[in-house]
């Protein structure tokens, strides 16, 4: 299934590896929302075709830690909490971007709030950072501190003069300034982590149970990078308090050795750089696409401001 | 009906949806086809990622959870009003 294509037509070729691992040179019966585009970004183009999707990875996606990463999500350990690759020599290529083949799983519903599985995905997260890390491949560091570090760097790049810049670079100096732009999150944590966490990585498998999907940003690291996203939205007042203690609630009963008695020392600096990372982006879209910035997003840049304020007044400095 | 080994009654129960028979003499129990594969689907869920649904309020009226020094303050003005877009941007990468 080697397709040499450049950049161009990335969908299509998607598109015919699908179709290819579902059927071969065969027929296709498929009905038509069993054929589509799920995803089409910069770093993961994914295809559904029947009951496969074929993905295809960031551009320049290196060999080695990709293979590792396949590796961890098929590896027997993670059985039960990764989604796990469709066996069999299914990968291959579209330029520089490596493809893979997974089952295709229901997402969560997005227009359904009060069936999101937040207290699944708290035991999977926990269940995931008590795994012992796999010797084998050697796993590289999770790479959820390059994410907000590289969407830092598009809002530098993009929208410079955005009047809301400089609050956002003055937060993010609050968690350069911790330590917590450096590999696996900074510290000496060395946990399996998923490096990427959102409700968008949850999919139901063929037996209906959740399980976690994508394993790009997946490594060693400080596991509390993986709370710092619902951490994130809790502290800046738009994921409802219930809700997240539900979610940290379900993680801490699952023995999830993210957080301690005091969940907040360890979250603190990862739902900073979170926070930082959705203000950063939210600026260079709205910059990208010509617009104000709306309502959730302005929430984001004011949390920016309390973060550094929250810093600079000694008072109130007893989180850091 | 009857025990096939000592011949007691059985009586029917049912454990977490799945209907068993024990008997009431040797205690030995009868699955149907299919209830093995469900209590042992049950039985996994049970062990690590519990995936029942949560009761509806596991965290009862509690105080509210501890927050970050920069946390905004969570008085319920901003739920309903930021809930629901919010959340759909939860679900992507941001």
């Amino acid at each position: 299934m080697e397709l040499a294509e450049t950049g161009g037509d990335v969908l299509g070729a998607l598109a015919r590896m699908a179709r290819g691992a579902v059927h071969g040179e065969g027929e296709c019966g498929c009905g038509p929302e069993e054929v589509r585009v799920l995803a089409d970004r910069e770093d993961g183009a994914v295809v559904r075709h029947g009951g496969l999707v074929a993905k295809a990875h960031a551009p320049g996606t290196e060999d080695a830690p990709h293979a590792a990463r396949l590796a961890l999500a098929a590896h027997p350990d993670l059985g039960g909490i990764l989604l796990p690759p469709v066996p069999g020599p299914r990968s291959g290529r579209i330029g520089d971007r490596p493809v893979t083949v997974w089952p295709y799983g229901p997402p969560v519903d997005p227009g359904d709030p009060d069936a999101a599985p937040w207290e699944e995905a708290a035991r999977l997260l926990a269940l995931l950072h008590r795994t012992p890390p796999p010797a084998d491949p050697a796993l590289p560091a999770m790479r959820a501190p390059a994410k907000a570090a590289l969407a830092v760097g598009r809002m530098l790049r993009t929208a410079p003069d955005h009047p809301a810049a400089a609050t956002v670079l003055a937060a993010w100096r609050t968690v350069t300034d911790d330590g917590g732009s450096g590999p696996g999150g900074g510290g000496t944590r060395a946990y399996l982590c998923h490096g990427d966490f959102h409700l968008g990585q949850l999919v139901r498998d063929f037996r209906g149970a959740w399980r976690l999907i994508d394993v790009d940003d997946a490594g060693l690291g400080d596991p509390a990078w993986d709370l710092a996203r619902p951490a994130a939205w809790f502290a800046a007042g738009l994921l409802p308090a219930d809700v997240w203690a539900r979610f940290l609630g379900a993680y801490e009963e699952a023995g999830g050795p993210a957080t301690g008695t005091d969940p907040w020392a360890r979250l603190d600096l990862p739902a900073r750089a979170l926070t930082v990372q959705t203000a950063a982006l939210a600026l260079a879209k709205s910059a990208a696409e010509e617009r104000a910035l709306d309502e959730v997003e302005a929430v984001m840049i004011d949390t920016c401001a309390r973060i550094t304020v929250s810093r600079t007044a000694p008072a109130s400095a007893a989180s850091s | 009906m009857q025990c096939p080994k000592c011949h007691a009654a059985m009586h029917t129960y049912n454990r977490n949806g799945v209907q068993i028979e024990q008997c009431s003499g040797c205690r030995g129990i009868f699955l149907d086809y299919g209830e093995l594969e469900a209590l042992t689907r049950l039985e996994s869920q049970w062990q690590a990622p519990q995936a029942r649904p949560a009761p509806p309020a596991p965290y009862p009226a509690q105080a509210a959870p501890a927050a970050p020094a920069w946390g905004a303050p969570h008085g319920g003005h901003h739920g309903g009003h930021y809930r629901q877009r919010g959340f759909g941007r939860m679900l992507f990468s941001s």
